[in-house]
């Protein structure tokens, strides 16, 4: 049984939890210091699939700012940050955009997209 | 001169949210003044994520929660005026305002918002020893290179001071390619939010070397390294501590100061610990319809509560409209006093009877609480006794006064609020 102190990221409390788990057996035995759902799932999450949101720009052409800023539009695995961030720097878009639109489908085969998240005129 | 109802200075997060809440409180010809080219302020520069989780109770970048604003705004066809420098506040509120576009007006207000947010600390604020070459930024102008221009400042890169926005280009920094060597915060405790810590810092292996700070920065044309080294109780570098980093980038992360020029020319009285005006329960500065919400009031932590702050200025200042500036004010004024460790109280007074039900105090403590309580006195009677796990400087805190409950005390004069071991 392996034993992780963490600081929950799920809100602004940053509440000190403590996680007893089994790496090999993917099994949480308990999660205890948190307030309320929220922690108990990220710590459940963290020790076991870690994952974040990764947020970047993309070059965008014809528009009336020269950088388009983009998220994921969920969370995927914290080792696939990296190639995320790859794919995201070889994209290059045409103006207009819309908050939401699709830059990226199903980046790096995580199942997760990469929308836009300013307008773009 | 033209009239408005309201003019706002400022069209960022506490701006916008300002002049949504007091068209929503019956306002009609209310003003925007925007010195950027653009609305949302800050926040659209800030792409990161973790944005209105209270206000929308979904996780937003900083361009979406600024645009949710915007939109409002522009549903409820409220005026805003771009690329304008506001220049002048008179007590009378005489607003004088200039742009390329409309040359220089005045602008008669029934009431003034002030909502001009804050800057960052510079480094001829910090006495940093050694040369002035190219490459010190500060962290937000590193962000605005980054996010919005597309250019990287540099590849090597020391952080120095540990506010959220370093913590936040930390990591930008490093996605983008750069290899971010250390943070070194002059305090003993990071003045960032944790969670920035966690994901910005401990996710990349950015060491944080807390009661650091730099003693030399080399380099004539460019910079080339900086020296860090680390401190005593009294922030002096202990000799022999010091470490050289070779770098081509150094940013600051020093802490943020509101924007008060306009506000102490106006003669609107300041608070010396937050940098701010001192306001009442409604925001109110001490000259009558000026009223003040956000980073220019003192620095939030969370976007979140500029907006709902915000958004008690925009009614306070639609009541005063309404009233045409005939608000009864009681002689019952409670005085809030900080003391034993918070720092400050935003608002500084309340007057019984012109406050809400509830009355949300905010306040920061002045060092790290482990296991200590939030103590609130009326008059001399402590009248809750609150545990807390652990308080920073760096983490807002609030508590909630009722009014039924501050009526039942016979002639309150002061709530103390204090930081109390047991």
């Amino acid at each position: 049984m392996e034993r992780k102190e963490l600081t929950c990221i799920g809100c602004p409390m940053g509440c000190q939890i403590t996680v007893e788990f089994d790496r090999e057996k993917e099994e949480v035995y308990s999660v205890s210091g948190n307030s309320c759902a929220i922690g108990d799932k990220y710590a459940r999450n963290e020790v076991l699939h870690p994952e974040r949101t990764v947020t970047s720009t993309v070059v965008v052409d014809g528009g009336d700012k020269p950088r388009l800023s983009v998220k994921t539009a969920g969370n995927i695995p914290k080792n696939m940050i990296m190639d995320c961030m790859k794919a995201i720097d070889a994209v290059r878009v045409n103006a207009p955009v819309k908050i939401g639109d699709v830059i990226i489908e199903n980046v790096c085969g995580t199942g997760v997209n990469v929308v836009a998240t300013r307008n773009i005129h | 001169m033209i009239p408005y109802d309201i003019v706002i200075i400022g069209g960022g997060p506490a701006g916008l949210a300002a002049a949504v809440s007091a068209r929503k409180n019956g306002i009609d010809k209310i003003l925007i003044l925007e010195r950027d080219r653009e609305l949302g302020g800050i926040l659209n520069q800030c792409i990161h994520n973790g944005f209105g989780l209270h206000t929308f109770k979904e996780e937003l970048t900083g361009p979406e929660y600024a645009q949710r604003f915007i939109d409002q705004v522009l549903e409820m066809g409220i005026e805003y005026k771009l690329n304008t420098m506001v220049m002048d506040i008179s007590p009378e509120r005489v607003v004088t305002a200039m742009s390329r576009e409309d040359g220089m007006y005045q602008i008669q207000a029934g009431a003034v918002i002030l909502a001009m947010g804050c800057r960052e600390r510079p480094r001829g604020a910090l006495n940093i020893p050694g040369y002035r070459p190219a490459g010190i930024f500060s962290a937000g102008t590193a962000q605005r290179l980054v996010n919005i221009e597309g250019y990287m400042p540099g590849r090597e890169v020391v952080i120095l001071g540990s506010g959220d926005i370093g913590l936040i280009m930390a990591r930008r920094m490093t996605l983008e390619g750069a290899k971010v060597k250390v943070v070194a915060e002059l305090m003993p405790y990071s003045g960032g939010l944790k969670r920035n810590i966690v994901q910005c810092l401990d996710d990349f292996n950015i060491p944080l070397k807390l009661s650091h700070t730099v003693v030399d920065i080399e380099g004539k044309e460019h910079i080339t390294a900086v020296t860090i080294a680390q401190v005593d109780s009294h922030n002096k570098p202990i000799p022999g501590t010091e470490e050289r980093y070779t770098c081509d980038t150094l940013l600051l992360s020093c802490g943020l100061i509101p924007e008060n020029e306009l506000s102490n020319k106006a003669g609107i009285r300041m608070n010396p610990v937050t940098n701010g005006p001192v306001v009442t329960e409604s925001l109110e500065t001490n000259i009558p319809g000026i009223f003040a919400c956000g980073n220019v009031l003192h620095v939030h932590d969370l976007v979140d509560y500029v907006s709902e702050e915000a958004g008690r200025a925009g009614a306070a200042a639609a009541r005063y409209v309404q009233a045409k500036g005939i608000i009864e004010h009681s002689d019952e004024v409670v005085k809030l006093i900080a003391t034993d460790g918070v720092r400050y109280t935003v608002p500084v007074t309340i007057d019984l009877k012109n406050m809400a039900d509830l009355q949300t105090v905010h306040f920061r403590v002045g060092n790290v609480y482990k296991n200590c309580y939030v103590s609130v006195y009326y008059n001399d009677k402590r009248m809750t006794h609150t545990r807390k796990k652990i308080m920073a400087p760096g983490e807002m805190e609030k508590i909630i006064l009722q009014k039924k409950n501050l009526l039942k005390e016979e002639d309150l004069k002061t709530i103390t609020i204090k930081i109390e071991a047991e």
